[in-house]
């Protein structure tokens, strides 16, 4: 992309210039690939002490039911998503998929009963259609509002609980998944106890005029780097989390996808709430029956990274096609190539024996249990 | 005598044999290495052809042969540990070594003060 003035820039991103941060265009915005440390560092270090990611670029939305009651924006969630969100409870949050009527998807987000509302975090390339899609069919129930006034930043890694408990100090009573509302340095903040790296830590929703005073906060920290979106994608990969656009889209299923997890059983067949999701016909039947093709996860043999694209065989002359990786790099914690990848149902296993096509030669790789690192979740 | 190309590769030209390598500028924008493929021995490129290639964390990126050439030693070091190209790119960390089809093809790229600019 040329041009870097049409780039909508974060409330951070001045700090993000000034950290370091070698700027890039992503999903329409001027983002941090990396800063000073680089990618390899970035990585370590969430994963030893914490790491500050500005993800400011991603939608927030508020959802509040019309009437009032707050079990009615539940009611209308549903009708967007395979997952219970009636069965949701207050202060607690949950991922979730935008389904199409085809069972594919069109984005995954994250959903918190915040009490008398509902707050949802999309990702970037996909939050202006994901709000025409709730306003096209849960408005009129719902007031929708996508909060561009408000800055997220993910702290994660194993001193994150640490570090946010020198600003407050109720944080560590959060479990995994629980959202509140604090004040961080005055600021009137949204703490979740989530993320997307595999690490305990939190998202912090923060008012944009604001934004930079509790992150220099943070950074202050001798524990806490800035981290760039190169590590963001290392991370999640080897914790085995799919990226919309790349590992699930509009032409995967949940099932295929391998995110069954996700759809809770009141939802499913048999459920007080089946269906009544777009796609929910093709879902539900293979989530009994299963689909043709799966996500995988795969371990290289050699030290040479399966990048997305590479096609998968069964054989090393590569005449035998049965899949292609959607993500690929190399896991730093791994110390080697880690990758996911769609293959037919008969090659799922763990074990099984691929090869990657990778610059004209099929490199052997082996299907394998994700995540490749053990996650740190404080349930 | 030191060359450089725009493709930033680095070349030390000695009796008709250049020791190819990524210069540090190039270094330090691919970040971290994490593997490299060299040539084999023996192999010919044409200028421009994709000689070796370097992976970061991140993505892949192909090492061009900076003029026609025989590949007639590679540095093995490399590739057991990559990260010899970013502590010592233009040292330890060198590609390999290209026989030179036409030693006057040399005359053509840039010397050091060039690059540098280009560089900025």
């Amino acid at each position: 992309m040329d041009g870097s003035s049409e780039l909508k820039k974060t409330p951070l991103h001045a700090l993000n210039v000034s950290l370091g941060g070698r700027m890039v265009p992503f999903a329409g915005y001027e983002m941090p690939v990396q800063y000073t440390a680089g990618v390899m560092k970035e990585h370590l270090h969430t994963r030893a002490a914490a790491g500050l990611f500005d993800v400011s670029h991603m939608g927030q939305v508020t959802v509040r039911a019309r009437s009032g009651d707050n079990a009615d924006a539940a009611r209308a969630l549903e009708t967007l998503v395979p997952v219970d969100v009636v069965g949701l409870g207050e202060g607690r949050q949950r991922y979730a998929l935008f389904t199409n009527d085809e069972g594919g998807i069109l984005d995954d987000l994250m959903i918190a009963n915040r009490g008398d509302h509902f707050y949802v975090v999309v990702n970037a390339a996909c939050k202006d259609q994901d709000f025409a899609h709730m306003q096209a069919k849960i408005g009129d129930v719902c007031e929708l509002t996508l909060h561009d006034d408000r800055a997220l930043v993910a702290l994660q890694g194993p001193h994150a609980e640490s570090v946010l408990a020198e600003l407050w100090a109720d944080i560590s009573s959060m479990r995994f998944m629980d959202v509140r509302a604090c004040d961080l340095h005055d600021a009137d903040c949204i703490v979740s106890r989530s993320g997307y790296t595999g690490e305990d830590g939190f998202e912090i929703s923060i008012p944009a005029a604001l934004a930079e005073t509790v992150c220099r906060r943070l950074l202050d920290h001798p524990d806490v780097l800035p981290i760039g979106l190169g590590a963001r994608d290392s991370l999640r990969l080897e914790a085995g989390l799919c990226l919309y656009g790349n590992d699930i889209d509009t032409g995967t299923t949940p099932v295929e996808g391998a995110l069954e997890w996700a759809i809770q059983k009141v939802r499913r067949k048999g459920g007080d709430r089946a269906g009544g999701f777009p796609g929910a016909d093709i879902i539900l039947d293979q989530l009994e029956n299963g689909a043709e093709r799966r996500r995988v996860g795969l371990k290289a043999e050699g030290r040479a990274p399966i990048r997305g694209g590479a096609v998968l065989a069964t054989d090393s002359e590569g005449e035998d096609i049965v899949g292609t990786v959607t993500s690929g790099g190399f896991g730093p914690n791994v110390d080697g190539p880690v990758a996911m990848g769609y293959v037919t149902k008969a090659s799922i296993a763990p074990g099984t024996q691929l090869y990657a096509g990778v610059r004209g030669k099929f490199l052997p790789v082996t299907v394998a249990a994700m995540p490749f690192v053990k996650n740190t979740f404080k349930r | 005598m030191l060359k450089f190309t725009e493709e930033h590769e680095w070349l030390k030209i000695e009796g008709g044999v250049a020791t190819v390598g990524i210069t540090v500028h190039a270094a330090e924008q691919l970040g971290d290495l994490v593997f490299v493929e060299l040539p084999e021995v023996g192999a010919t490129f044409e200028k421009g052809g994709d000689a070796a290639t370097v992976e970061s964390v991140k993505a892949a990126s192909d090492v061009y042969c900076p003029l026609d050439g025989e590949i007639v030693e590679v540095n093995e070091a490399i590739t057991a540990d990559p990260s010899l190209v970013n502590s010592d790119p233009q040292g330890a960390g060198w590609f390999f070594k290209l026989k030179l089809a036409n030693v006057s093809d040399a005359d053509g790229l840039m010397d050091e003060a060039a690059y540098k600019e280009l560089v900025g």
